[in-house]
């Protein structure tokens, strides 16, 4: 019963952040729902056996990321956004379609007629130390994608320091 | 035990979510933060099939989201300085050069 309920208080957590999210006219209003979106999706992880990637998207994603994103907004003073006649046809078309779009995906993953409708999840997943055994994997067999990782993540630094220093002429 | 149909539930509402506030919102910085949550929405369904397969494959590749999303964040949010101090606006639709 507990996971459950750990679930449902986490989820609502999140779809009221995301909700929040797409409401707020303010920019750093949004960026502070999705700071709590996040926290609460690192929470889920937790009760899916994911110690390492919770405690990596509370630090790389609530953390480093939403930082770069607050600081970008305090530094070009972003004030509430502008409404616009193309932004209300797309609420009057695009609000619709979504929902229609979500009620869809959820049908389709509660049919119940297959195994992924009747599953359960919960608990661990591997016995022993979870960050040693996802280390091991990314270590071992995905060794190359993470070298490559680090080549992609060195031409970011480049791109966004060259995207961002000002010219001097 | 929480049913694996709950999880996905809860991703495709977030992605959803995401899809909207990326096609309603009109600031530059705050679509970006759309595109983030679409991408947490994903990686919730990664660790729920991680763990129904009981493989940490799913991790890993949560874990290369992650960095993706870093390399995105940091070069988008470089983009979008180099955009504010040409054209001094962050609404996408003053951001009109290209079109016809």
């Amino acid at each position: 019963m507990m996971p459950q309920i750990l679930f449902l208080f986490f989820a609502a957590i999140c779809v009221a952040g995301a909700i929040n999210l797409v409401l707020q006219r303010h920019p750093i209003n949004s960026a502070l729902s999705l700071v709590v979106v996040m926290a609460s999706l690192a929470a889920l992880y937790l009760l899916l056996g994911a110690e390492f990637v919770g405690a990596v998207q509370v630090i790389v994603y609530a953390g480093a990321i939403m930082v770069l994103f607050v600081f970008v907004i305090m530094l070009l003073n972003a004030g509430a956004e502008e409404q616009s006649e193309g932004s209300r046809i797309a609420l009057w078309i695009g609000g619709p379609g979504v929902a229609v779009f979500a009620g869809v995906l959820m049908w389709l993953v509660t049919r119940g007629d297959d195994a992924i409708g009747k599953a359960k999840v919960g608990g661990m997943i591997s016995s022993g130390d979870n960050t040693h055994n996802v280390a091991s994997l990314l270590f071992k067999e995905f060794l190359l994608p993470f070298e490559v990782t680090s080549v992609l993540i060195l031409i970011a630094i480049m791109g966004a320091v060259v995207l961002a220093s000002r010219k001097e002429s | 035990m929480v049913p694996l149909s709950w999880y996905l539930i809860l991703s495709a509402v977030l992605f959803c979510l995401g899809v909207s506030a990326f096609l309603l919102k009109r600031n530059i910085i705050t679509i970006f933060m759309a595109i983030e949550l679409m991408l947490n929405a994903v990686n919730l369904s990664f660790i729920a099939f991680a763990n129904y397969l009981g493989k940490l494959s799913g991790h890993v590749f949560v874990f290369f989201v992650m960095v993706v999303a870093a390399a995105e964040a940091a070069v988008g949010l470089a983009i979008i300085i180099a955009i504010y101090r040409t054209r001094e606006t962050l609404n996408v639709d003053r951001v009109n050069l290209l079109k016809l």
